[in-house]
């Protein structure tokens, strides 16, 4: 499928709290072909560029100016750490950064490009070049990994552009700058609609009233994400007519928690991964979803189930990784020979539906935070009071799951609330706060497996 | 103890934990105001779920989520009748 030029036909006004833009041609005030970066839009022709914003507006505008001009374009996501900066830098060649806050990168290898600071001039900007669209997800621990697509692909689940319904306006609880997000951006750029985002440090209750006054017919996040809407009594300030959730496990209770909150909404959850792209979505208002889907694949989608954990094979998945998760500087594909990448999530097959029931290796999901267990295991180990310890996720209803422990004390006469204690105070010193267990219990002995690891299935 | 002694009690060791400021709490104090982010309340369910053996959250018929204080503590009581 080609895909225009997002330069050529957005149109979409993107909000935020402090305002508005509108990114249609007649806002870059200058001749269609012209970039807002002026006559440095030239020297970025072809480049690897990093996109680096502090707004999600800012991200949007260069994200449609460069799209079709750099070579590749890497975004971003807020929270990039000053580590994870320099290795996206290197593993991603960045040659240029494109930013709304040139003081924060100077002194850096890659030239720096001020978003907005130069009025257009140049009307010959040439964008006619496949952009590689670059996006970072979340590692477990360590480094974020660099995950390469087409924008063919990252538009692969978007209908094509229909007749554009003037009164449709798109929201999102998720940064465009990250893969959720993104697809709405996306969305609303095809479509032709309005798109309203969120700002840093808004209060939800501030966040829905605005949702609600700007008319948002369809609002897309995670379940936590949601969770936090039904908590909130503003949640009726807005009525959206779509509701999507992604992300994370959409569970019956978020599900019907939805359906009594706004009864006239469309309640969809869909199966999405920065790797895998878009899977599918549901609407029937059920966790999990129809087996059918794994019994009847079609061009666009094949799906299986391989060793408990879910594979997919579609024209949506990502081109690969690029930078250290590669060989050598180049692209490691994700997919295996047929074609299929594995999720590393976790289904069971309950007659005809399927069900998520977690990671694959433990790893844990704290309101879209991941958590390794050996890493907070190795921290509980390290006490010596303790002989082994099995870290696992609890489900939880605001945060979808939390970290629990069970320990196994090398001498049963210590005293247990003391070292309980002592175990709970060196994970707070020593992890994230995401990590620390809630709740740590003593037992006897933990399974371990034929080959003698701690068995971690009955989590 | 009174359930709503129980969960004020709970709350305020979470935050203390978290280093976190709670707002006054009254009955119609709004839970999103209280101070506490959401992982704070992933602990404290979690915490109430073993001090009362109970998770309202997790019974089928509960649908409306509490939005006060006042709610929050009735949403434990109905689950515990």
């Amino acid at each position: 499928m080609t895909v225009p030029r997002l330069a050529d036909i957005a149109r979409t006004i993107v909000a935020d709290r402090d305002g508005a833009l509108d990114l249609g041609p007649g806002s870059r005030g200058c001749a269609s072909g012209a970039t807002v970066f002026g006559n440095a839009g030239h020297s970025l022709a072809r480049r690897s560029v990093l996109i680096a914003t502090r707004t999600q507006r800012a991200a949007a505008r260069a994200m449609v100016d460069l799209d079709g001009l750099v070579g590749r374009m890497t975004i971003a996501p807020p929270d990039l750490t000053h580590q994870d900066l320099a290795s996206v830098l290197a593993d991603a060649a960045v040659e240029t950064i494109v930013t709304d806050d040139p003081a924060a990168y100077a002194g850096l290898t890659p030239s720096v490009v001020a978003l907005g600071s130069s009025t257009a001039t140049a009307g010959d900007a040439r964008r006619d070049h496949d952009t590689q669209w670059v996006m970072l997800t979340s590692g477990t621990s360590g480094r974020a990994k660099i995950v390469a697509h087409t924008l063919a692909a990252l538009t692969g689940a978007i209908s094509p552009v229909r007749a554009v319904d003037p009164g449709a306006v798109w929201a999102t609880f998720y940064d465009i700058r990250r893969y959720g997000g993104l697809q709405i951006f996306l969305r609303a750029i095809l479509g032709g609609t309005g798109l309203v985002v969120g700002s840093e440090g808004e209060p939800i209750g501030d966040h829905l009233r605005r949702l609600g006054a700007a008319g948002v017919t369809a609002v897309s996040g995670t379940p936590s994400h949601w969770r936090r809407v039904l908590m909130s009594r503003e949640r009726g300030a807005m009525a959206p007519a779509t509701i999507r959730l992604s992300g994370e496990i959409a569970d019956q209770i978020i599900l019907d928690g939805l359906r009594t909150a706004y009864p006239r909404a469309r309640v969809s959850h869909a199966y999405a991964s920065t790797e895998a792209g878009v899977g599918f979505a549901v609407d029937d208002g059920l966790e999990g979803f129809p087996a059918r889907l794994i019994d009847e694949p079609t061009a666009s989608l094949a799906m299986k189930v391989i060793a408990g954990t879910l594979r997919i094979r579609s024209n949506r998945a990502a081109t690969g990784y690029i930078g250290q998760a590669a060989a050598s500087g180049g692209m490691t594909t994700l997919a295996d020979d047929d074609g299929f990448i594995d999720t590393g999530d976790m289904v069971e097959r309950r007659g005809g539906r399927c069900y998520f029931t977690g990671r694959r290796g433990g790893i844990i999901n704290v309101g879209g935070l991941k958590v390794n267990p050996e890493e907070v295991e190795a921290v509980i180990n390290a006490h010596a009071a303790v002989r082994m310890s099995l870290v696992k996720a609890r489900r939880n209803p605001l945060t979808g799951a939390i970290v629990v422990a069970d320990v196994v004390l090398s001498d049963g006469g210590c005293d247990e609330d003391a070292t309980r204690t002592a175990i709970v105070e060196d994970c707070r010193h020593r992890l994230e706060r995401h990590k620390v267990p809630v709740l740590v219990r003593f037992v006897p002995a933990l399974a371990l497996t034929p080959a003698g690891k701690i068995s971690r299935t009955d989590g | 103890m009174s359930t709503r002694t129980i969960i004020i009690d709970a709350m305020r060791r979470v935050a203390s934990e978290q280093k976190k400021t709670l707002a006054p709490l009254e009955d119609h104090t709004q839970l999103l105001d209280i101070g506490l982010d959401s992982l704070c309340f992933a602990i404290l369910v979690a915490r109430l779920e073993e001090a009362l053996s109970v998770d309202p959250f997790g019974l089928s018929d509960e649908v409306e989520l509490p939005v006060t204080l006042a709610d929050f503590v009735r949403f434990y009581e109905k689950a515990l009748v």
